[in-house]
């Protein structure tokens, strides 16, 4: 039986007795009968057979192909069966957002552990308990950082689906949003430096940055510090497993996508955005925080935490509108961790860059060209390649991305080594 | 010149500006306060800071018209000082220009009575 009935026969028969009716269909006698069972245009009723036939006939129109090489933002990492198995159980699927939050101990320990984790990869002191996806994350850390300035720089090649969010969030807030030019695809720290003036905020870079190049991050975070301006940094969270933290360069608000965090890629990811900052922006960091303390017996406990600045409390003077979290998306980001540990994370990178580096030499010695120069993570932008692209669509390959006349390609662990040897012959036909 | 008030409970005595004790009394446990800087134009009557209990986060007005020329820093690690001794725990020093609508200490203790 469901955990979840609400009450009992028996419950309800005593409930009657005490109002004195004799069933539920006399408590609602008064309630016209249209507007308790209404007409609704659904058509007639179908087998649970025609059902899945019709349904599946509509996900047969979806292209699912079997190996993916496109990134710029959501991507293809293996999940763990036990990812999904374990957050379908019922507890976390039924599991409603916490408005009377105390009672629902398992969902906070739930959010609890994940900040936590989000804490570990990043170095950071708080983490919140995610906003909707990577690019509102950092909309909303340029509004953290805006507190008595009212200028934000974004430097260098950021994703461009993040900077249009930041853009409006920007206009609504009255910040002057300025987009400092990449030099060869990295940010000109130089020209940033001159950029910034005593009205400006905070500087914004990601690494690794849209077209997959390796940021000095730690040379932006001295820059930063020297110059008095808080510093975002927006990580990926595979890759923030072997590269410097955000805390070790300095940054102020480390925000990021977590879909390749055990998160399939359904139409652009079921999205999660995570915030961790500094303790000293605590206050300024919006939406839920689930925070550790004992009860009245001394034992564990779970609460929300810091909610004074919250938009119940606060209203139109809260820092942000944000009151949802991507609870479900954070479950399973924690338990992804948790199955593929410190040591297998650092792992899936290694193979990101083996992999990736593989594909981008093979491309290389058949004649391609990268478009950059840095040191890439996954992605990397090949000059030209449109051609190839369309002709991997035949062999059920998702191909690099294409941007302008050039192609973003990125090589996760998941595809197998034919699969990069088949690109690389596609390649050379296709010249 | 003897300590006032605004109707809002913020007080000025000197050119020192706090928070009455009845208003730290509905706050509650105050757990945080959100200190202005020293340069910055405070308006009479209007905010120049942000007071968080454990119930609330309150905005807290001016009761004069000037430029800040000291902040308590020390309310930054013991914000609950405002709890115990809200007529010492002064918050800002102005350098005043002008005043607001002011209550004389009989007057402030009727509004409140």
């Amino acid at each position: 039986m469901s955990k979840y009935t609400p009450h009992t026969e028996q419950e309800i028969a005593q409930m009657c007795a005490k109002v004195g009716v004799n069933s539920l269909d006399e408590l609602y006698a008064d309630i016209p009968n249209e507007i308790v069972n209404p007409t609704i245009n659904i058509g007639e009723g179908a087998s649970q057979f025609e059902v899945y036939a019709h349904i599946k006939s509509l996900a047969d129109k979806n292209k699912c192909y079997s190996a993916v090489l496109r990134g710029a933002g959501i991507y293809d990492h293996l999940i763990p069966p036990v990812v999904t198995s374990l957050a379908s159980r019922e507890e976390f699927v039924t599991a409603y957002t916490p408005y009377q939050p105390e009672i629902s101990q398992g969902i906070l320990q739930s959010i609890f552990e994940y900040q936590t984790q989000m804490c570990m990869l990043t170095g950071m002191d708080v983490s919140n308990a995610s906003v909707y996806d990577g690019a509102v994350a950092m909309a909303e850390a340029i509004v953290m950082c805006c507190e008595r300035k009212n200028r934000a720089i974004i430097t260098g090649k950021v994703n461009p689906q993040y900077i249009q969010v930041a853009k409006t969030y920007c206009y609504a807030h009255e910040i002057e949003l300025i987009i400092v030019q990449d030099k060869d695809g990295l940010v000109d720290i130089d020209k940033t430096t001159h950029m910034i003036d005593d009205q400006v905020a905070c500087v914004v870079a990601q690494c690794p940055n849209y077209v997959g190049l390796i940021e000095d991050m730690a040379s932006i975070g001295q820059m930063t510090s020297s110059k008095g301006v808080k510093f975002v940094y927006v990580f990926n969270p595979i890759s923030a497993s072997i590269l410097p933290t955000p805390a070790e360069v300095n940054a102020d608000v480390a925000v990021g996508e977590g879909q390749c965090l055990g998160l399939p890629m359904c139409y652009g990811g079921a999205t999660l955005g995570i915030m961790t900052s500094t303790k000293a922006m605590s206050r300024r960091l919006p939406g839920r925080i689930v925070g550790q303390t004992t009860d009245n017996r001394g034992n564990r406990c779970f609460v929300l935490t810091l909610q004074a600045r919250e938009q119940h409390i606060r209203r139109e003077k809260a820092l942000s509108s944000i009151c949802s979290n991507q609870a479900h998306n954070a479950l399973r980001a924690s338990i992804y961790l948790n199955c593929v540990g410190k040591v297998g994370l650092v792992q899936i990178a290694q193979q990101c860059i083996d992999k990736s580096h593989y594909l981008a030499q093979q491309l290389c010695k058949s004649g391609g060209k990268l478009k950059y120069k840095g040191e890439f993570f996954d992605e990397f932008m090949l000059e030209g390649g449109i051609n190839t692209v369309e002709r991997l669509k035949e062999q059920d390959i998702l191909g690099g991305l294409p941007v302008d006349n050039d192609t973003l390609w990125c090589v996760t662990e998941k595809p197998t080594k034919s699969v990069l040897d088949c690109v690389v012959e596609q390649y050379k036909e296709a010249k | 010149m003897s300590i006032r008030f605004l109707k809002t409970h913020e007080w000025l005595n000197g050119n020192k500006v706090g928070i009455s004790n009845y208003a730290q009394d509905q706050l509650g446990d105050i757990v945080y306060v959100s200190l202005p800087q020293v340069g910055d134009k405070v308006y009479a009557g209007k905010s120049f800071c942000e007071v968080e209990s454990v119930k609330a986060v309150s905005e807290v007005n001016s009761p004069v018209t000037g430029t800040v020329v000291a902040v308590n820093e020390a309310l930054n690690d013991k914000p609950e000082f405002i709890n115990s001794n809200p007529y010492d725990a002064w918050i800002i020093e102005v350098e005043i220009e002008s005043e607001g609508e002011l209550l004389s200490q009989a007057d402030y203790d009727k509004l409140i009575a």
